[in-house]
């Protein structure tokens, strides 16, 4: 009859409606006398606040980010064969088709093994090769 | 089986409108109920979180703000006006945005986080037919949608231009792009097992066969993955280091006031009943009374309690029962380190969920060839 997926549209629609009104309300309603200088200072406990927070970040994020994309793209490539899985086994193929995911996984797997073992899921990965003072013990690398 | 928006297009018919317009209209009813239950889940989860917390601290919580002149005093209904009245507070509050913002993201902000739970309950099945659109592939959608706040989260705390917020965002983000993982493996178990990515379809295996939790003790170990993995989703403690707030302040929330603050905490307290109503309904049989679990001889006049009515009424009282074991959780664990919280998903939950997921299908491998 109608396509299942005209209420993703429609409730995107809808959504931003009824964001808006009660946005549009409390700037109807809200006091707006003395909105300037150290009112609209960023907040930072009360200090002025020192540079700009757009700086450059951690990049363990992003290593974090990467292994989050391969791992995704795998669950989603696994998604189709789970639902099909219970139909080869009912065919009496079960064996093979289960061999096929695994060779996925396992390649898989392989790259999480190297990812771990080098040491990029660790959040504190640090490396002080010439580390002294009260930094001397800070997790230098125990080889 | 029809569903409960073709119901509602033919009572709408008597207007006699175009097809096309009478699907958009009526899609409209559901929508606005579903933005109903939203805003009263929070108000009612928020009251509800302050007087569990009150109760398991031994102090009375909110007691003062009546409703109707009705006031408790030092009941559990105490100030069971307290919310409303923070949601009217809020929606009178001036509107801060700090002059080096981003004003333009910082308002998308709480656009895209809202928008990103309210299409996700297009798939949430409240009962049998209770559910706006039935699509065939019903889990996937909902990891999808479920996970499109992240942008938001990360949008808010850039554009915000202030530090707690950059590092609440990067925080969350980091740690809800990671636990996505283990759920989307644990839920891939049951997909195996029921053969179909319809949640109807999964909770249909369930009636037939066994509750999921239950099926064989690797679906048990996934619902206990799974429910973590959804209580750090929704930053909530003792995985709440995105908004810590003895070190970062309120997170990405920081410079936000008013009604959009009060737009965050709308949708995650609606991602709360999202997840808790997914878990019912994939691992908890959803609709299914737990009579059926006990598989004693059940007098066929007690299978009532399986109609469609009361489906609505398991469903919302498993999902409700998990939200409360999350606030149990949050006076219950102290909260993680940010390492900690790595080091729980990608070395314990990622490897186990592999495992399991290796298992699961030799289990379903043997139980459907040799012992068929």
């Amino acid at each position: 009859m109608y396509n299942d997926y005209i209420p993703v549209v429609v409730f995107t629609a809808l959504a931003i409606g009824l964001l808006a009104a009660p946005l549009v309300i409390q700037h109807l309603v809200s006091p707006r006398h003395n909105k300037r200088n150290d009112k609209l200072m960023s907040y930072e406990c009360g200090e002025v606040p020192e540079g700009s927070a757009w700086v450059k970040f951690n990049v363990r994020f992003y290593i974090i980010a990467l292994v989050f994309i391969i791992f995704d793209v795998e669950v989603v490539f696994l998604f189709p064969w789970a639902a099909v899985y219970q139909s080869f086994i009912a065919q009496g193929q079960g064996l093979l088709v289960l061999f096929e995911m695994l060779m996925f996984v396992i390649i898989l797997t392989v790259g999480f093994a190297y990812v771990w073992v080098k040491g990029d899921l660790d959040w504190v990965k640090m490396q002080l090769k010439y580390a002294h003072g009260r930094y001397s013990k800070l997790g230098v690398d125990k080889k | 089986m029809t569903s409960a928006l073709d119901y509602l297009i033919e009572l709408l018919a008597f207007t006699g409108l175009d097809h096309s317009i009478l699907v958009v209209l009526a899609i409209h009813i559901p929508a606005l109920a579903i933005f109903l239950v939203m805003v009263v889940n929070a108000t009612i989860a928020v009251y509800v979180e302050r007087k569990v917390a009150a109760f398991m601290q031994d102090r009375l919580g909110p007691m003062e703000v009546g409703l109707f002149g009705f006031k408790g005093g030092r009941r559990f209904w105490g100030g069971i006006g307290q919310t409303i009245a923070d949601a009217i507070k809020l929606l009178t509050k001036e509107d801060i945005v700090p002059d080096n913002a981003d004003k333009k993201l910082m308002l998308l902000a709480p656009f895209i986080i809202f928008i990103g739970a309210f299409l996700t309950f297009i798939a949430v099945p409240f009962s049998e037919n209770l559910v706006v659109s039935d699509f065939n592939v019903g889990i996937f959608y909902i990891i999808a949608m479920s996970s499109v706040g992240v942008i938001g989260i990360i949008l808010a705390g850039w554009s915000s231009n202030n530090k707690w917020s950059l590092y609440g965002a990067m925080r969350a983000a980091a740690q809800i792009v990671s636990y996505e993982i283990p759920i989307g493996l644990t839920l891939l178990l049951v997909v195996i097992v029921a053969g179909s990515l319809n949640l109807g379809d999964i909770v249909q295996w369930q009636a037939d066969n066994r509750w999921f939790i239950i099926h064989s003790p690797f679906t048990f170990v996934a619902f206990f993955i799974y429910f973590i993995s959804v209580v750090a989703e929704t930053n909530r403690t003792p995985f709440d280091i995105p908004e810590a707030e003895s070190e970062l302040v309120a997170g990405w929330m920081t410079e936000y006031s008013g009604f959009k603050w009060a737009i965050f905490f709308l949708s995650e307290y609606a991602n709360m009943l999202i997840v808790s109503i997914v878990a019912s309904v994939v691992f908890l049989g959803g609709w299914l009374s737990p009579l059926a679990i006990l598989n004693i001889g059940i007098p066929e006049s007690w299978m009532i309690l399986d109609g469609p009515i009361l489906g609505f009424f398991w469903v919302m009282l498993k999902a409700l029962f998990l939200v409360f074991v999350m606030m149990w959780f949050r006076w219950t664990f102290p909260r993680l380190r940010v390492d900690q919280l790595m080091y729980l998903c990608w070395k314990v939950f990622i490897p186990f969920c592999l495992a399991n997921l290796f298992f699961v299908s030799i289990w379903e491998l043997i139980s459907g060839t040799i012992f068929r």
